[in-house]
């Protein structure tokens, strides 16, 4: 009867895991279309204020980023500990912006640029008088839809 | 010569490098989109163009000075308590005759603002105000402002107007969507946003 307990063996069948490359992929090509590069790399401290009566900012190839802040720490010895303005991924002075958006409107199709937007991505510990004076640039510039970015909280948070 | 088989690719290690850009792709993602409280500013204005006469009781001034503090209406005021005033003063409705506002329901003061159409909220800021705190302001005021729409877009429409701001973008939404603007459009008119911001101070 040895015959019929050759097979008896008290280990598990191995899984079968030749589809499991196939799944991986799947999440793999997932996550690749639904990956946005981060385009811009931080040069100032962007902490963002809280707010929570904001609006969703769809359409992301419709909106020009403009960041200010302190210069993050390893720029410091540089830049001096002074709000600063980022465009794209330089340092910029207040009188650059209006180049900046104009180039920004080139490089967008003509019947869209009535729908562009800025979203001011600003340091909570910003002064206003920057804030005011790159308000004013835009005005200048005809870029009158801004968004002033916010993370989503309370108000009060702004204070503690 | 004997023909020989051409030896199979081990595969097995194929599950290793997708995971690799797997997890490389994860990282990377940021699927949330940004948001944040949108304004439109105002355009240009030529030199000579005298400013419109507003009515001082029309105006409800919101001074935030260099030490972050908060001054409405000339007294110091803490920032909780600004969405309730800014509501107060806008609905209001002081005004007689023609000026009268039939869909407000304040507690009609003469010397408070006359109709949510004229009143006027003026905010000031000095240059040395922290942005936080101007963006803690002018989310209190654009609530006060969205309160208001929900009240009356609640009554005549039975939905809030954030509701109906949602709907109208909304992909989903199966009603009427010129229909739907158009009621937007009635309560944005009866509470229109005039927030106007003053140049900062020094």
């Amino acid at each position: 009867m040895a015959k019929f307990n050759k097979k008896k063996g008290s280990e598990l069948p191995a899984i079968n895991t030749s589809a499991l490359p196939d799944i991986v992929f799947m999440l793999l090509f997932f996550f690749m279309v639904a990956t946005t590069m981060r385009e811009t790399t931080l040069k100032v401290q962007n902490t963002l204020p809280y707010a929570d009566q904001v609006e969703k900012l769809d359409k992301k190839d419709l909106v020009m980023y403009i960041y200010a802040g302190k210069p993050s720490s390893r720029f410091q010895q540089n830049f001096g500990t002074e709000a600063r303005i980022q465009l794209n991924d330089n340092f910029a002075e207040v009188t650059d912006i209006q180049q900046f958006i104009y180039a920004e409107r080139e490089t967008k199709r003509e019947e869209l640029v009535p729908f562009l937007t800025t979203a001011l991505k600003v340091d909570h510990e910003t002064n206003m008088g920057l804030v005011s004076d790159i308000k004013m640039e835009l005005r200048k510039a005809e870029a009158l839809k801004i968004n002033y970015t916010t993370r989503s909280g309370k108000a009060s948070q702004n204070f503690d | 010569m004997a023909r020989r088989s051409t030896p199979e690719v081990n595969a097995g290690s194929l599950a290793d490098i997708a995971f690799l850009l797997l997890i490389f792709f994860l990282v990377t993602t940021t699927i949330e989109t940004d948001s944040g409280i949108s304004r439109k500013l105002p355009p240009m204005q030529d030199e000579n163009v005298e400013p419109p006469i507003i009515k001082e009781k029309n105006i409800f001034k919101v001074i935030v000075n260099r030490n972050n503090d908060l001054l409405v209406e000339d007294e110091l005021m803490e920032l909780k308590d600004l969405r309730e005033a800014a509501v107060a003063f806008l609905d209001n409705g002081g005004g007689v005759g023609p000026e009268a506002c039939d869909y407000c329901q304040g507690s009609g003061d003469p010397t408070s603002s006359d109709n949510p159409i004229k009143a006027v909220i003026m905010l000031v800021n000095d240059r040395q105000t922290e942005y936080g705190t101007y963006i803690a302001v002018q989310n209190e005021l654009v609530g006060a402002y969205n309160e208001l729409r929900d009240r009356t877009a609640q009554r005549l429409y039975g939905k809030s107007f954030t509701q109906m701001e949602a709907d109208y973008n909304s992909v989903n939404y199966t009603g009427n969507k010129d229909r739907l603007k158009e009621q937007i459009e009635e309560v944005k008119d009866m509470w229109p946003q005039k927030l106007s911001e003053a140049d900062p101070k020094n």
